[in-house]
């Protein structure tokens, strides 16, 4: 069944769409990310043009996290102030992000920093939580006991003053790594087009020690936020956020994101993580893969400007 | 007098007549549909030209039969086409030409090959065919088309075929009797909107003997144009109303597969 999307201009399969929004919405639930990394170039791949996909995909992701923060909410697996808290970063480092965007975007190899960067980081971020959810899994396995918190090794940042304490993901730490945090998940977000939440869940499970109970419920929470934003932003900057396209997506991805949520919460900690891991590793690998290897087609067409 | 003046006039017409009848035929078409709506269910459609070739007891006797060469020409955009290279290992765009105000569709329908109906000359002067159709590119402070053999010229046109906008057919206007003939114009579900031209030209004996013109539009409508107007002139309404349904939509999943 075909129907023609109104923004992205071209007809697509609803079934085609939907089973996309339940695939990624799976992913999205079982590992709190939004899942916009696989979305996005899934969406180019079937003909949407990027800045279609990209904004669509926000507000997919925003009913993607709605749906999975609330059912995380009911299970207490939300820490608020400690999402309030990165959210106030957030907010600054998509300021910035935005702001770095639009000067980038007047050297014309915009698509190979985004592909360069991309590449980086998720090779790099998949390969590391891939190695280190390996290795925790050898420990389990050789009968030894894991110890997620080791009391003695501090990072130096947990020395920095301003401390809170935060009761329901047991941690004791400084507001300036949070707000850190925060800021760099804003700006990678805004530059390259992701709501940032598979970098956020390592991040605060290795630099913040937050128990895997709460990160991603707290993750999903901020994933929300900046994702409803974000829709917003895209709407009214460069209307080019496709309220049909959008919609097919949320239904699959609300759906998905349900069945996702309780097979993670099935899983343990060490295998999630190195799924997930895997997951990244392989989409930058695929990044890589597209730099690397000659394309077909050595020339592209882009429109600059035209009928509408 | 007045009787004179009016015998002169009569044979000053008549004269004029008596000059002109080598021109006689004249083209008459007619298009299945001059406005495409584009609808949610829209996946694409042909339209069908009919034209006729009308003649007089003062038409001369052509020696080979008529070849009629349609051109839809969309409307114009500016397009660039860009070339990868391989640059410290990855694959980059190095270079760039951009093309200024050409057909965002081009459709070139004839009855027969185009070097069978006029020679190469005619065919560059009436501009027949994507070879000789002008594609300005921007070179330099410039604007100016580049010989046919240029790789961006062709990488554009070949990258716009496989878009499905550029269609060139060689066989697509089908004479239904000697003086009767039907094209097919195919409109792919990605045709840009605007306004279309339809330029149909009628060949003999390697010349152009007449010409006519029509047009079309391709226009959204219904529910696809609600949406469009409302992203155009209400985007921050449309933009909290789409992050609402995202919210609602996400609620409404969480109650619905509630388990506890």
């Amino acid at each position: 069944m075909q129907i023609y999307l109104p923004i992205a201009d071209l007809p697509l399969n609803v079934f085609l769409i939907l089973g996309m929004g339940l695939a990624i919405g799976f992913i999205s639930g079982m590992f709190g990310i939004g899942g916009g990394f696989l979305m996005t170039p899934l969406l180019i791949f079937v003909g949407v043009t990027p800045g279609v996909a990209v904004a669509s995909v926000a507000s997919h992701i925003a009913a993607s996290s709605c749906s999975g923060a609330l059912s995380y909410w009911r299970r207490n697996a939300v820490d608020p102030p400690l999402a309030m808290m990165l959210l106030g970063g957030g907010i600054l480092g998509t300021a910035t992000g935005v702001w770095l965007f639009t000067l980038m975007r007047a050297l014309d190899q915009l698509d190979l920093m985004i592909g360069l960067s991309y590449l980086t980081l998720l090779t790099v971020v998949g390969s590391l939580m891939a190695l280190e959810s390996l290795r925790a899994i050898m420990r389990a396995k050789s009968g030894k006991p894991i110890v997620l918190r080791r009391p003695g090794s501090h990072l130096w940042f947990h020395g920095l003053p301003i401390k809170f304490r935060f009761k329901r993901s047991r941690i004791y730490v400084s507001a300036i790594p949070i707000w850190v945090i925060g800021f760099i998940i804003g700006f990678i977000g805004a530059i390259m087009g992701i709501g940032g939440g598979f970098l956020l869940v390592p991040m605060l499970i290795y630099f913040l020690r937050v128990p895997t109970a709460t990160v991603i419920g707290t993750s999903m929470v901020l994933t929300l936020v900046t994702m409803a934003s974000a829709t917003v932003m895209h709407a009214v900057t460069n209307q080019q956020v496709d309220a049909v396209l959008a919609l097919i997506l949320m239904v699959g991805g609300v759906i998905g994101a349900q069945f996702g949520a309780r097979a993670g919460h099935k899983m343990t900690g060490e295998w999630l993580r190195l799924l997930l891991g895997l997951l990244v590793l392989v989409v930058g690998l695929r990044f890589a893969y597209q730099l690397v290897i000659q394309p077909q087609d050595l020339f592209s067409l882009r429109m600059t400007e035209g009928a509408p | 007098m007045i009787a004179f003046r009016c015998a002169a006039v009569l044979f000053a017409t008549l004269l004029a007549f008596a000059v002109t009848p080598a021109m006689a035929e004249r083209l008459i078409i007619s298009l299945s549909n001059h406005r495409v709506m584009v609808t949610s269910s829209y996946t694409g459609v042909d339209l069908v030209l009919f034209g006729s070739v009308e003649r007089d007891q003062a038409t001369v006797a052509r020696r080979s039969g008529y070849d009629v060469v349609v051109t839809v020409t969309g409307p114009r955009e500016t397009e660039r086409t860009r070339r990868k290279g391989r640059v410290a290992g990855i694959w980059v765009n190095v270079d760039s030409r951009t093309f200024v105000n050409v057909p965002g569709y081009l459709a070139v329908l004839s009855s027969k090959p185009a070097e069978a109906i006029a020679d190469a000359d005619t065919q560059r002067r009436l501009q027949i065919g994507f070879d000789d159709i002008i594609l300005p590119q921007r070179i330099g402070p410039d604007v100016a088309d580049v010989v046919k053999e240029d790789p961006f010229r062709k990488a554009f046109v070949r990258l716009k075929e496989e878009q499905g906008l550029y269609i060139e057919r060689e066989n697509a206007v089908t004479f239904l009797t000697p003086t009767l003939f039907r094209a097919d114009v195919p409109m792919p579900a990605n045709v840009p909107f605007g306004i279309y031209e339809i330029d149909v030209k009628l060949f003999a004996d390697g010349a152009m003997i007449a010409q006519t013109n029509t047009a079309l539009e391709v226009i959204k409508v219904g529910f696809e144009q609600f949406v469009a107007d409302a992203a155009r002139d209400h985007s921050l309404l449309y933009g909290l109303a789409t992050a609402m349904l995202a919210l609602l939509t996400g609620w409404f999943a969480s109650v619905v597969f509630r388990r506890d």
